[in-house]
């Protein structure tokens, strides 16, 4: 069961329903089961986090600016978990996303404060910045799928190379970014709310539709759920497969260009360790590292449960040291909270 | 219930009232078996009849809600499955639990190393691999080798070695046949009577009767989680008896007959020259609209390879496969399944379905990019045309929504075959589309075959059950070695003559 059965339309629901054999009903009741479980479990996690946060913060947790803060953190990291859900579902796993950010980010702020004609459009930097992301991801995909690289290790050397790369361009420098254009627009607000947690929401909201509603979503879950089978039933394996690496790289690309936003300076070090927050958070999320099943809204809300964390913690004054150790056991829960559901729902089937 | 037990000797293991509940389904509801050491005791029963259940309740790995389980008389429990071990029960698995990585030797002594102080006693170890594997008569396999570079059969000598160096008086073997070739099935039964000479009992689990005939003493029935027949005599008990207890209805163990190919049916398939180098070669034939064309061979003699070729999940060395007047660019199973080809593969779960995917989108796997609008599912389509298939080819249970994981062997080859009706191919290649599969959904599979070839479809099938392939198909190849040696019409040939072009074969 995966995550459409929560979103159908109403209609064609309450038809399906009827046609089903007592059997399923009565299998998709149960509380904990399926995707609406599943989500249920990290909705309670992230209002348990925010309780805790209400009660040791009280109204500094509570402020309109507070939450802003927390989506606005959460947003890069967000973005890139949205790429790393696909990749994961279609069984591959991605470490450069953190160093293509780093780079993407290097390589758009050269753009812009040396070469770039002061005539030119800041668009041209984040056209720069997503090119670099897509075609890093195009370089890993390539290695992965037709040069049979296992991902593990090709990721791992587009994560050195990305960052070592990164290094050279930008000289060890920081470079600090002043074309206004751009920083008015992703440091700006819209309605009040950040740039930055719009990208995030319409990453997201496009990343529901393509992996739920559209033949890429389907092509990936079948080649996550079983190569061999998808490849004997037609798919191209090999070229889908490569496409996830490349969407993956052009959302390392995104953030890359949100990071700028964000920080206003494009560094080598932008990035750093943020494939392991986009691996922790699609996991917790509740897509199958094993490939074959993936959910976007999970990764939302895995990406939302950490970043509340980070900010509970930050408010209590508590350590950076002591919230890696917090992230450690949430993480080991989740995973052993579903696989104690996904084996109580396969006995009973 | 029948019984049958003249002598009335006493057994070395019974299983009495077993009674297993998971939620939802009662897997077995009052098991009887009584096991005599020294004897092959059958365990005959449709897929989803218990038998799976019940040797994971043997083996430890399941426990009985009720009932009894007596080895040599005396009720015992099985907590887990070394205590199985401990107690004289080895089982070895359909999946054979074989460490590739790891020496013979290693695997035989998995679990149970032998060790003093923590330091591995690899000379005792070794010397009594080869005393086993000498008590099996195969005294050839080299305990130092590497698991994984041995065949099936070697396999499955390797895990009856580790049952034995366990000192198991009962081997429960699941399906020990399905992966091996006629011959390693004679080898096996060779290793199975010197077994029982030495008073080892074994249950061994069929779907193929002939088999049971030959080398079983007795036999147990089970349905719907009951014992229909405990004990029956092999030696007095006729085949359309066994499928009788098994099915509760008298189904013909016999695939229907067809009318002739039209003679001014077009070809659809034509074949030339096709060549996968060291594999096979030189291997040309065509398929008429509504022809049934099969390719038999024993396991290894190219026969699933030359099927996978034409469909293209193998790219051809030589050769060119046209369907129509369209020539399939090699290698490309896209293309194939363009032109209108379909495959049903040999392994089902591994390479036919994604077997945590609902059946309807298991079904529509080649057809779902097709009913998209602008890369837009349309599962409302989706769903209706699983639907019509799922009705058509009856497959139970008939939700869609379900997990092809949860359906048994039979009603997933439906499945696979219904995939590529929605699609509306026009050329069919079904590998062992009847392994695995019990004898009423067997039945089931021989009539659809025979009814899309009466629609029209071009069908090449392969089966290493040589009777099958001469029922089903109008035209049998006989694959040897990587050859065809010999083509012909079904009518002008019988088994022997199939076997004895196959000994040949490998002979030259």
């Amino acid at each position: 069961m995966s995550e459409q059965d929560v979103t159908i339309p109403a209609a064609d629901e309450s038809a399906r329903v009827e046609k089903e054999a007592p059997a399923a009903r009565e299998r998709r009741s149960g509380l904990l089961h399926g995707a609406a479980g599943r989500n249920l479990g990290l909705v309670i996690a992230l209002a348990v986090l925010c309780l805790v946060g209400v009660i040791t913060a009280g109204d500094r947790f509570v402020g309109t600016a507070n939450i802003l803060t927390i989506l606005r953190l959460a947003a890069v990291t967000g973005v890139l978990s949205i790429g790393m859900t696909f990749v994961i579902t279609g069984a591959g796993i991605d470490l450069s996303v953190g160093s293509v950010l780093g780079l993407s980010s290097v390589w758009a702020s050269t753009v812009a404060t040396q070469t770039m004609a002061q005539d030119t459009h800041w668009i041209v930097m984040v056209g720069c910045a997503l090119l670099v992301g897509l075609g890093a991801g195009i370089v890993n995909g390539v290695l992965i799928a037709y040069g049979k690289v296992v991902a593990f290790i090709a990721t791992l050397a587009m994560m050195v190379s990305a960052r070592g790369l990164a290094e050279i361009i930008a000289n060890r420098q920081t470079q600090v970014v002043e074309v206004q254009g751009f920083l008015d627009f992703f440091s700006g607000s819209f309605l009040g709310v950040p740039a930055l947690v719009w990208i995030f929401a319409v990453v997201s909201v496009i990343g529901w539709v393509l992996l739920n509603r559209t033949t890429f979503g389907r092509r990936t879950v079948a080649v996550g759920g079983n190569p061999e089978a998808a490849r004997l039933a037609g798919i191209n394996v090999k070229r889908h497969t490569m496409y996830l690496y490349a969407l993956a790289g052009l959302a390392a690309g995104i953030g890359g260009v949100m990071m700028l936003g964000r920080t206003t300076a494009g560094s080598s070090t932008n990035g750093q360790f943020y494939e392991l927050d986009a691996i922790a958070a699609v996991v917790v999320g509740g897509t199958l590292l094993a490939g074959g099943r993936g959910t976007i809204v999970g990764t939302v809300l895995g990406v939302l449960i950490f970043s509340t964390l980070t900010n509970v913690f930050t408010q209590n004054n508590l350590s950076i040291s002591a919230q890696a150790v917090a992230k450690g056991v949430i993480i080991v829960v989740a995973v052993l909270l579903q696989q104690r559901i996904a084996e109580r729902s396969r006995a009973g089937t | 219930m029948v019984t049958d037990d003249p002598q009335g000797t006493a057994a070395l293991l019974e299983m009495r009232g077993i009674v297993k509940q998971f939620p939802g389904a009662r897997a077995l509801d009052g098991v009887e078996l009584d096991v005599r050491a020294g004897e092959v005791h059958c365990l005959l029963g449709q897929n989803g009849a218990g038998k799976s259940t019940l040797i994971k309740v043997l083996a430890g790995a399941h426990q009985p809600d009720e009932g009894q389980i007596l080895l040599d008389g005396e009720p015992v429990t099985i907590p887990h499955p070394v205590a199985g071990l401990r107690l004289g029960i080895a089982t070895m698995y359909q999946e054979l639990d074989v460490v590739d990585g790891l020496s013979v030797t290693e695997n035989v002594f998995l679990g149970h190393e032998l060790a003093t102080g923590g330091f591995s006693q690899r000379r005792a170890a070794t010397r009594r691999t080869r005393t086993l594997l000498a008590r099996l008569g195969h005294s050839g396999i080299s305990p130092h080798r590497e698991v994984g570079t041995l065949s099936a059969a070697g396999k499955q000598i390797v895990s009856m070695a580790r049952a034995l160096s366990h000192d198991a008086r009962v081997i429960v073997m699941d399906e020990p046949s399905a992966v091996l070739d006629s011959e390693e099935v004679a080898n096996l039964f060779r290793v199975v009577r010197d077994l029982t000479s030495q008073g080892v009992a074994v249950v061994y689990i069929s779907h193929r009767l002939e088999e049971i005939r030959q080398i079983g003493d007795r036999i147990t029935v089970l349905k719907d989680g009951r014992t229909v027949a405990s004990g029956l005599a092999v030696a007095s008990t006729t085949t359309a008896e066994l499928i009788r207890l098994m099915t509760g209805r008298n189904v013909e163990y016999a695939i229907p007959r067809r009318p002739p190919v039209r003679e001014d049916a077009a070809t659809v398939v034509r074949v030339q020259g096709l060549e996968l180098r060291g594999v096979f070669q030189d291997v040309s034939f065509d398929v008429r609209a509504g022809e049934v064309v099969g390719l038999a061979g024993l396991v290894g003699s190219g026969r699933s390879e030359i099927l996978e070729t034409v469909f293209g999940a193998r790219r051809a060395t030589g050769g060119s496969v046209q369907v129509g007047d369209r020539t399939l660019r090699p290698g490309s199973v896209s293309d194939a399944v363009r032109a209108g080809v379909g495959l049903c593969p040999e392994e089902r779960k591994s390479q036919g379905l994604i077997l945590d995917e609902p059946v309807y989108r298991n079904i529509t796997l080649s057809t779902f990019a097709r009913t998209a609008r602008g890369g837009f599912l349309d599962e409302a389509a989706e769903r209706r045309a699983a639907g019509e298939q799922i009705e058509a080819l009856d497959v139970r249970p008939g939700d869609p929504e379900r997990a092809a994981r949860t359906l048994s062997g039979g009603n997933q080859q439906k499945v696979l075959l219904a995939r590529w009706l929605v699609h509306g191919c026009r050329v069919l290649l079904l590998d062992e589309p009847t392994r695995g599969v019990d004898v009423g959904a067997r039945a089931e599979i021989y009539a659809l075959v025979a009814a899309l070839a009466a629609q029209g479809a071009a069908v090449v099938v392969v089966s290493s059950e040589i009777e099958e392939v001469l029922g089903l198909a109008d035209r049998v190849l006989v694959v040897s070695e990587g050859r065809v040696v010999h083509e012909g019409p079904t009518s002008a040939i019988d088994e022997h003559r199939v076997l004895d072009l196959v000994m040949e074969g490998s002979a030259a």
